[in-house]
């Protein structure tokens, strides 16, 4: 208990002082804007790393990102929402679709339900180009930055267009999400309810038999999950102040699943850690050119060799030997 | 003379031979493309993210031995087809097995399959560029009859893969190895107490699924042309084959690659102003068929 206590803590004091004091001292203020992305899409990996934890493999995130995105950006600019209420629509409109789309498709297993999420993904895309509220391939453009949240006359977050560096805002807020979304997902595995979600990743014949509702369960898995996706697209088209069709893509939706195979599938903060590594990776590599791609997936088949299991299973290693 | 009406039938039956001969064309080619996915997933449970790179790869090497080096164009495709398959049975060999033995979930071979998807996608990227590459026409000149019209290389290129895959339905269903391999995709332990040496002939299996899609790509070269970007599009259209036919099975490959074929040709005659909508269409229809059968046509349950 105490060890994880002590996790937390240096975990925080890591993203809320050092990383800030790091990139004050090298003057990068550009880096806020990868660590923001890197939270943001660790939240996106969460959700996918929730339908793993009951067994299905999703490639379908993009698609929620896009659609929280878009549902965002609509209600800001067409209905002169604020952000922060678009924020809490924007995950509940994705949960209450992906009630509608799971539904059917949850009945899916293995490749069948991996291949339709993928190709749920291009559906948004496509949609996304022909709907005429969506604004076509030319997207939304020029949203506005979050305003001032105030209680009772109290100003409790400035407007972010006043602020000398609304990148620092948007890091703040992006790990305060992230944190707040990897607790639920904690609370939720090691609950009962996350218990009989692991009986339903291994046998789904045999919950359904001992009076597993697992038709309704995996739906309340998956909507949560699309309820993340939703969130960090919404969030992530604040910090871009922009919405493309191609904004998510099946290439996202691939890295979502990627992330949650990298860190570990058995491991709640496996995401997390995947997201970090591949993103910072990828962007580290940059300078490598026209090599980019062959040493990210060089290392990649290198790393799934040596640790099959992800990342996190390094720790276990060692604790047996 | 006709009157208008009578025209307009006449069109719409000229229309209908033409799209159906494209079709049956792009069937053919999409049929053995997904031949090869479903046999790998069958053997091995591995959704090949890299298959459409496979393609790619196969194309860009008859493109060099054809196009570059001036020898026959069988002598190229056949180059194709025996590089992808000894490139196909390393990387089960030494990349899928091994994983498969380390991990605790059987899905994280879907990351090694990205991985070599982009690993191939780099090598490509670096060896050939990203230019379209294209070859001089196998056979010059057009077949224009009963209201049809299609190019000679086309028929051609049709046809034989119609042969190829009327042989991989033969080699499966005749030979040892192919009989093995039946039995292994069916069930792998049972086959292991009969005596199928197993290790060995998942090696052949990937082996082959890889150099199908070496041989469409060669095929296919001589009439569409090649270019790096294309392997994940291909891959994703693969999927949807095989999820439509039901995967592993290999009457199911076969017969959602003539549907898919069928489908695009269509779509694209009959969308044509909409554009992507035709996909967007193709898309919408796969998940409510998915839905309502949930193992494809004829899939075992739960592939």
């Amino acid at each position: 208990m105490t060890k994880k206590l002590i996790g937390l803590v240096v975990f925080l004091l890591a993203v809320f002082i050092a990383v800030p004091m790091l990139i004050a001292a090298t003057g990068r203020t550009d880096l806020y804007y990868v660590f923001t992305s890197v939270a943001l899409l660790s939240i996106a990996s969460a959700g996918v790393w929730l339908t793993f934890f009951i067994g299905r493999i999703n490639i379908g995130q993009g698609a929620y990102a896009l659609m929280g995105g878009y549902v965002s950006a609509i209600l800001i600019m067409y209905y002169g929402w604020s952000f922060w209420w678009t924020l809490p629509v924007a995950g509940i409109f994705c949960a209450a679709a992906s009630i509608l789309i799971g539904f059917p498709i949850l009945r899916l297993r293995g490749v069948y339900f991996a291949m339709v999420t993928l190709i749920l993904t291009e559906v948004m895309r496509l949609l996304a180009l022909a709907l005429p509220i969506t604004n076509g391939a030319k997207g939304i453009t020029s949203i506005p930055p979050p305003g001032p949240i105030s209680l009772f006359g109290m100003t409790l977050v400035p407007d972010f267009a006043t602020l000398q560096n609304p990148r620092i805002a948007f890091y703040y807020l992006s790990v305060m999400l992230m944190i707040a979304c990897f607790a639920v997902l904690y609370r939720l595995v090691h609950s009962r309810i996350g218990h009989i979600c692991m009986s339903l990743q291994q046998n789904e014949e045999l919950a359904s038999s001992i009076g597993v509702n697992i038709a309704a369960l995996r739906v309340m898995a998956y909507a949560i999950s699309s309820f993340f996706g939703g969130l960090s697209g919404a969030v992530f088209i604040g910090a871009t102040q922009s919405i493309y069709p191609s904004s998510f893509t099946v290439t996202d939706s691939v890295n979502f699943m990627l992330n949650c195979f990298l860190g570990g599938l058995g491991y709640v903060f496996g995401p997390m850690l995947g997201t970090l590594v591949l993103y910072l990776g990828w962007n580290l590599l940059f300078s490598t050119g026209e090599f980019q791609l062959l040493i990210y997936s060089t290392a990649m088949i290198v790393l799934m060799l040596v640790l099959p299991n992800g990342l996190l299973s390094l720790g276990s290693f060692k604790r047996r030997g | 003379m006709p009157g208008p009406s009578i025209t307009f039938t006449w069109w719409i039956r000229r229309l209908m031979e033409q799209v159906i001969a494209n079709g049956l064309f792009l069937g053919a080619q999409y049929a053995l493309i997904a031949l090869g996915l479903t046999l790998i997933f069958g053997l091995m449970n591995v959704l090949n993210f890299a298959h459409g790179q496979m393609y790619v790869l196969g194309g860009f090497i008859t493109y060099t031995v054809y196009g570059q080096l001036g020898l026959p164009f069988a002598v190229a495709v056949i180059c194709s087809g025996i590089t992808l398959a000894v490139i196909g049975g390393f990387m089960e060999r030494y990349l899928f097995r091994t994983v498969i033995r380390r991990s605790h979930r059987e899905e994280s071979t879907m990351m090694l399959a990205a991985a070599t998807a982009f690993f191939f996608d780099a090598v490509m990227l670096l060896v050939f560029g990203e230019k379209q590459r294209g070859v001089p026409k196998i056979v010059k000149g057009v077949f224009n009859n009963f209201g049809v019209i299609l190019p000679y290389d086309r028929i051609l290129v049709g046809l034989i893969a119609a042969i190829l895959i009327l042989g991989f339905i033969a080699f499966m269903k005749y030979t040892k190895t192919g009989r093995a391999m039946r039995a292994l995709a069916q069930d792998r332990v049972a086959a292991q107490l009969m005596g199928v040496e197993v290790d060995r002939y998942t090696m052949i299996g990937f082996a082959l699924g890889a150099m199908l899609a070496g041989l469409v790509g060669g095929l296919l070269v001589s009439i569409t042309g090649v270019n790096s970007g294309i392997g994940g599009p291909i891959s994703i259209k693969a999927f949807m084959m095989i999820m439509i036919g039901g995967a592993g099975v290999v009457s199911g490959a076969i017969a959602g690659g003539f549907i898919l074929g069928m489908m695009e040709s269509v779509g694209l005659t009959v969308l044509r102003e909409y554009g992507d909508v035709t996909y967007l269409v193709i898309f919408a229809a796969l998940m409510v068929f998915l839905s309502i059968r949930p193992n494809g046509l004829m899939g075992k349950p739960w592939g």
